[in-house]
């Protein structure tokens, strides 16, 4: 156990630092991204930029520069070309409501996902199972912020149902935390509910024709308790897996989903600096966001093994 | 008793599937819609996707009316009503025709979509072929590769890439492709999701890499690359097909995210993503603009993942015969012929 922990720990880091250098390495390729230029602001002149291309050691080396770089992310004292605001502390301050949105859309995608599945393998072949098959392949082709754009139009705009985006802190007020999550809880689920059910069908369908499936039936169990304690416990393995690495990587999908509905949060902020080309926050985000994709990759791992027994810790991974 | 080849079977059993067929049959008819894009912009709304028409005026019913009103508010649908010109209204403040772009966007679309796929599962099946069949230190190698591209966000390395791209263009020895390219948001896709098709190639890979007709290949003093390519290939094929009609629905998807977001398709070049992003900005006042790309985006992704899903079924008999016989609709293989 130990030595998997450490062969995990040793593997995650190996993973960030290579993620790192790899943004690193794309954003020094952009010939128009000066940052001395970008921190001059618009009366930049000649001696200017030299001087702050000087001050912050903008024709150092790369290594030095990617060191130094790392070190002010991982201290905390990172600086934005573009805004000159300290990075760290402002994804900080995104944190509530990126995390809001994630957890939120999560749980919603995780009980619909797990509702619609369980009917629809229980009742293959009829009406229900149909019906909910046709909306399941419609959530997985839906553009998610197209239809963002579409329900805030409809919604809020014209029937003044829900408000118009922004935010409103849990602690200050629930109920309109959650009038105001609503529709972009909705939005992100809506591609994972339709990925859930299905794998979650294939899954209890396969698992019917086990044979301990048989033999639970042939103690006398009723047609209930086979499918809830025998069938569906063991078809939720793979979804729990499913779950730990999109969830880890839900940071991409949160970028499109606040930008629309005007969350300030770690997605828009990664969203800003993209079109300012300002390296320090996207470098800081990114590895935030791989940190957590790491993360959840080995937790995964953990909660498999701790699920079904048959895996052990240790083994050659997959 | 007549011997069918596999893949004769599988088509069969794909015919029998009306559902796939129907779907597959709209993505033909999208795809008409969209390769037919230079013949309506000639013949009926002589006019070009990025032509403006600001100022000018259409005669609809024997009455002149301004394409742009003063407030910069597109005209609406005139359907037939203008002998076809702005079918479907114009785009905003430029007066351009939307049934045009609407056509021309879905061939950009659809071209990515499907280039990029084809380079995701080409790369997919190197790297799996490469991983299965060498193991050790190669294996491990491209698994190390693929480990950092899994885990960065998929839409944030995209974008990442796209902006980069998008700014400095792409020089790989003497190919040369510009910014504004529609190569680049291809590659970036194509690279992109290919870690997420090498996993399964290469598990198939080493799954038979221990079968005996391997074995009697390598007896026969097959080299390396007959095997991979020869053997094993054929085998993970109908993985790879299955896998190349999920990806152009993936491909299409996030084309359109990166082009909402600002960093795929670039101007000249119009797709249905672009569009869903002009038409946001105008989405109160005129919010056809944004539901008429979307819903054709969702109609052409649905119409590849419901036929991706028939083929799967028909190349894959075991999955359907298990489906079927908890349906209760079990139909004995190879009786019809």
């Amino acid at each position: 156990m130990a030595r998997f922990a450490v062969r995990r720990l040793a593997g995650a880091a190996a993973v960030l630092f290579a993620v790192s250098v790899l943004v690193f390495v794309i954003f020094n390729v952009i010939p128009n991204a000066d940052p001395a230029r970008q921190l001059a602001g618009r009366t930049a002149n000649p001696q200017l930029i030299a001087s702050i291309t000087r001050e912050w050691g903008f024709d150092d080396p790369l290594p030095e520069q990617y060191l130094r770089m790392m070190q002010n992310i991982l201290t905390g004292k990172v600086i934005s070309y573009e805004t000159e605001e300290n990075v760290d502390e402002r994804i900080v301050e995104g944190i509530p409501e990126t995390f809001s949105l994630a957890v939120g859309a999560a749980a919603i995608w995780m009980f619909f996902g797990i509702l619609f599945g369980y009917l629809s393998a229980v009742r293959a072949g009829g009406p229900l199972d149909r019906g909910l098959t046709v909306l399941a392949v419609t959530g997985i082709s839906m553009p998610v912020f197209w239809l963002a754009a579409i329900l805030l139009n409809y919604l809020a705009y014209e029937l003044e149902l829900l408000p118009a985006g922004g935010y409103v802190g849990f602690t200050e007020n629930p109920l309109e935390w959650a009038q105001h999550l609503i529709l972009p809880w909705v939005t992100l689920a809506i591609v994972y509910v339709g990925l859930y059910s299905r794998v979650l069908r294939s899954n209890m369908l396969d698992a019917m024709g086990a044979d301990y499936v048989r033999t639970a039936r042939a103690k006398g169990l009723s047609e209930h308790r086979v499918m809830t304690r025998h069938v569906l416990r063991n078809s939720l393995i793979p979804i729990v897996t499913l779950f730990g690495l999109d969830f880890g990587a839900l940071l991409g999908g949160v970028i499109v989903v606040e930008g629309i509905f005007n969350l300030n949060g770690v997605g828009q902020y990664a969203y800003e600096s993209l079109i300012n080309l300002d390296l320090p926050p996207i470098m800081a985000i990114t590895l935030f966001g791989a940190f957590f994709i790491v993360l959840f990759n080995a937790l995964v791992d953990v909660v498999y093994a701790f699920l079904d027994p048959r895996v052990k810790l240790g083994s050659p991974a997959r | 008793m007549e011997s069918r080849s596999p893949w004769y079977l599988a088509y069969r059993r794909l015919r029998r599937n009306r559902v796939a067929l129907s779907f597959g049959a709209l993505f033909v008819a999208i795809a008409l819609f969209a390769l037919a894009a230079p013949l309506w912009a000639s013949d009926v709304a002589h006019t070009t996707p990025n032509a403006t028409h600001t100022t000018e005026t259409v005669e609809v019913g024997g009455e002149q009316r301004e394409v742009v009103d003063r407030e910069g508010g597109p005209i609406g649908p005139l359907w037939l009503g203008a002998g076809g010109r702005f079918f479907l209204g114009a785009d905003g403040h430029l007066g351009r025709d939307e049934m045009v772009r609407l056509m021309y966007g879905g061939r950009t679309s659809l071209f990515v979509g499907v280039t990029a796929a084809l380079i995701t599962v080409l790369l997919a099946t190197l790297l799996g072929l490469l991983s299965g069949y060498y193991r050790g230190w190669v294996d491990g190698l491209i698994a190390r590769v693929l480990d950092v591209v899994w885990a960065f966000p998929v839409t944030l390395l995209g974008a990442a890439l796209g902006l980069a791209l998008a700014l400095g263009g792409l020089r790989i020895g003497p190919i040369v492709i510009s910014g504004d390219s529609v190569w680049v948001p291809i590659l970036i896709i194509g690279f992109v999701y290919a870690p997420y098709v090498t996993r399964p190639v290469r598990g198939e890979v080493l799954a038979l890499r221990e079968q005996e007709f391997v074995e009697a290949a390598v007896s026969q003093g097959a080299g390396p690359l007959r095997i991979m390519f020869g053997e094993l290939l054929p085998n993970v094929l109908s993985t790879l097909i299955v896998f190349f009609a999920i990806s152009v629905a993936n491909s299409m998807l996030l084309e359109s995210m990166l082009s909402f977001l600002g960093v795929g398709v670039q101007p000249p070049n119009t797709s249905w993503g672009t569009m869903i992003a002009e038409g946001f900005e105008l989405i109160t006042s005129s919010p056809l603009l944004t539901v008429l790309p979307g819903a054709m985006l969702l109609l052409t992704v649905l119409a590849v993942n419901v036929f991706a899903d028939g083929l799967r079924d028909a190349l894959d008999p075991r999955a359907k015969r298990r489906l079927e016989v908890h349906a209760g609709q079990t139909e004995p293989e190879g009786t019809a012929a």
